[in-house]
């Protein structure tokens, strides 16, 4: 019978752990459904940006006050997470503190900073909450920031404060019992608590039994409330907390200003210009080759590296509101367009799951259905978005992919462009003038 | 001023069989555009009186295909930029420098993917190299004690991270270098960049380049310094705009040095 609550655990943990698993495995073949894009060179600059865009949050602190509170949070996460080792140990074996014995001084200091975190937390989130509900910074109220996303932000923001209440209660209760006069049931004493001591009294005048029982309380909610939240981050802005590590990774190591240059166009203009080609020759088939389509009009013709970025986007804003274009009243926002990826590859997902395995057209697609050609068109290519993405995301990156599917598929580009690429066609140059005339400004005064 | 350029080409090199040190891409804008001629001849000014030995393709230089790429044509650019490959190729040019942010980024990012390898250099970091060996001397002049404030182009600073070349230039000038709200890799786009130059803006509630010279306007400069071609035109509509052109000139860092040299 005393087994019931350690079996009840490790059942909660198989399941809680099989859904996330479930969840991961549909993202990377989601993120699989991309081009492939070779993101494996450079492995020493590449875990470098890891260490210190993922790791040390080095973009986030441009904008200091919430880099900072984002710091708390994020430390807080991550050494909760040390804590939550001994918990599923705790629970899976009916012990108390497990590790307390065998790190002495050094589990004093830890659980006394998970504390201090997690006031920190309290305080960072209760900030976040009230800079999005509060203060409405511009960034959180736009308009692509409405329904689930908005509320999503806030879940988050409610999940997490009352995580940490559970946990300081959890060690407050703790703490009453290990100091109950004459010891109770396997409480002994272990760790030092500077912010739940303040709790602690709370719990006087209550019998030791019903602490007990509340502590069990704060204990079982404080584990499924992590497993939950572990598991609502598939749905969530949130899955950023894993994906910054992979995506600050791969992301491009280029300068921002090199964009790539398409390889079966490259192929394609050598065969024009070789003057030794025969022009009514049909072209060599090539077994391997996917048919040519130029640019990208739906999320299976984007790379894997930005079907990774649109999980990882925090929708923070930042992008969107340092972007030209949206500062000036236009259509564009970086954020939306990365929104919109996520969201139509979590749709081409679920028709995949609804169909076996397979892909069936649904007719709709990421252009038009979800990204106009109006908010492509209005892109300076400035890198404003792609600099300041504190995740080293480039919604350029999509922007121009599908500005290549207008033009090169679809001849779709505003009149005024035409009328640039026949001059540079015709001429050598964006405007109407002749190449002789081209070193004329040397004898004009 | 009155001297008149001289300006060989690499054909006449050639022909004498030499080399230049530095062939100088002069861009569209820079043939075309009359605003941009002026900073073409300001460059040309400086080399000659520095005795830069340097040529100019001349009608043998084509569009280097940037407007075609970053408005998605992909064919247009790669035609333009093989064929400019194979002219620089059989010139066998190696060292580059060029006025425009835009052909600086696509001659050094794009090209070398497609067979053409150069160092490429933008004219304010050619400008600042020519101090540093000495072969330029730059004194204040007319702009002593002048306020001035540089405007980042995108594809020169973000695109490429040069940020100090121009401000290193400007202060040889002994004037005041006031930074905008926004500067360096927090600089806001002129409005021209991705083809955006040659076509009608979307609709909004107000202008790119309008909101960039109000960012500059706030620093009351007497001169506003650009590096690029696009943007010194927009900045300049954007003056107009606010009706300050009496006040506020836009200039590029290189007239900047011809003029305080009185070249
Ligand atoms: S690159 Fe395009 S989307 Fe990004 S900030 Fe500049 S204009 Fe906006
Ligand atoms: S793309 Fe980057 S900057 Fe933009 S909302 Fe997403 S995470 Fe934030």
């Amino acid at each position: 019978m005393s087994y019931l609550d350690n079996i009840l655990f490790a059942i909660l943990l198989v399941v809680g752990f099989g859904f996330f698993t479930a969840s991961v495995k549909k993202i990377i073949r989601n993120i699989n459904l991309g081009v492939d894009v070779d993101r494996k060179d450079n492995p020493k600059a590449r875990w470098k940006n890891m260490a210190l865009i993922a790791l040390g949050q080095s973009k986030m602190v441009r904008r200091p006050v919430a880099g900072i509170l984002h710091i708390f949070v994020y430390v807080g996460f991550v050494i909760i997470n040390i804590e939550l080792l001994e918990i599923i140990i705790d629970g899976l074996f009916g012990t108390h503190r497990i590790f307390a014995p065998y790190l002495g001084v050094v589990y004093d200091v830890l659980i006394a900073s998970f504390e201090i975190l997690a006031i920190l937390v309290i305080i960072a989130v209760v900030t976040f909450w009230i800079r999005r509900n509060v203060i409405r910074l511009k960034r959180f109220v736009s308009k692509d920031l409405t329904g689930f996303p908005k509320s999503d932000a806030n879940y988050i923001l409610y999940f997490e404060t009352v995580l940490m209440i559970l946990f300081l209660l959890m060690n407050a209760s703790d703490l009453h019992l290990q100091n109950v006069p004459g010891g109770y049931s396997h409480f002994h004493k272990a760790g030092s608590y500077p912010i739940s001591q303040f709790l602690a009294p709370i719990f006087n005048g209550t019998s030791n039994e019903l602490v007990g029982l509340l502590f069990e309380v704060f204990w079982w909610l404080h584990i499924v409330g992590i497993l939950v939240f572990m598991n609502y981050l598939y749905f969530s802005k949130h899955l950023h907390i894993l994906l910054a590590f992979p995506n600050t990774y791969f992301a491009n190591l280029k300068p921002e200003g090199q964009f790539d240059n398409l390889a079966s166009v490259t192929k394609e203009v050598k065969l024009m210009m070789d003057p030794n080609a025969d022009p009514f020759a049909a072209a060599p088939v090539d077994e391997n080759a996917a048919p040519a389509k130029f640019g990208a009009s739906d999320v299976q013709d984007l790379n894997w590296v930005q079907l990774l970025n649109a999980y990882t986007c925090t929708e923070c804003g930042r992008c969107t509101s340092s972007c030209p274009a949206n500062q000036t009243g236009k259509k564009l926002s970086p954020r939306k367009i990365m929104m919109d990826t996520r969201d139509r590859l979590t749709e081409v997902g679920k028709n995949i799951d609804a169909n076996k395995g397979v892909f069936v057209p649904d007719n709709k697609s990421l252009l038009n259905d979800y990204i106009t050609p109006e908010e492509l068109w209005a892109c300076t290519s400035c890198n404003a978005c792609v600099e300041e993405c504190p995740v080293n995301i480039s919604p350029l990156s999509i922007i121009m992919d599908m500005r290549r599917y207008l033009v090169m598929e679809q001849s779709a580009a505003p009149m005024s462009l035409n009328a640039m690429m026949t001059n540079i066609e015709n001429n050598g140059a964006p405007w109407q003038y002749s190449q002789q005339d081209r070193l004329n400004w040397k004898n004009e005064n | 001023m009155s001297e008149s350029l001289v300006v060989p080409t690499m054909a006449e090199m050639l022909a004498q069989g030499t080399q230049p040190e530095v062939l100088f891409w002069v861009g569209c804008a820079g043939s075309f555009d009359d605003r941009a001629k002026k900073i073409t001849k300001a460059f040309v000014r400086i080399l000659n009186r520095t005795n830069v030995s340097f040529a100019v393709l001349g009608t043998e230089e084509s569009c280097t295909g940037d407007p075609a790429k970053r408005a998605g044509n992909e064919f247009l650019f790669q035609m333009q930029a093989m064929m400019n490959i194979e002219v620089l190729n059989a010139y066998e040019a190696k060292k580059i420098v060029t006025a425009c942010p835009h052909c600086f980024n696509t001659l050094k990012n794009e090209y070398p993917e497609l067979g053409g390898n150069y160092e490429v250099i933008h004219h304010t970091e050619f400008l600042k190299s020519l101090i540093d060996e000495g072969r330029l001397t730059v004194e204040g002049g007319q702009f002593k004690g002048k306020k001035i404030t540089f405007h980042d182009p995108c594809y020169l600073g973000r695109a490429n991270k040069v940020y100090e070349a121009p401000r290193d230039l400007i202060q040889k000038l002994d004037v005041e270098l006031v930074e905008m709200k926004r500067s360096k890799a927090n600089g806001l786009c002129c409005g021209a960049g991705g083809a955006q130059m040659f076509k009608d803006a979307e609709p909004g509630n107000k202008e790119v380049n309008v909101l960039r010279t109000e960012d500059a306007l706030e620093t009351k400069p007497d001169i506003i310094a650009a590096g690029c071609p696009f943007c010194n035109t927009m900045l300049t509509d954007g003056i107009k705009h606010a009706h300050k052109e009496g006040e506020v000139k836009v200039m590029d860092v290189a007239e900047l040095i011809a003029n305080a040299q009185d070249l």
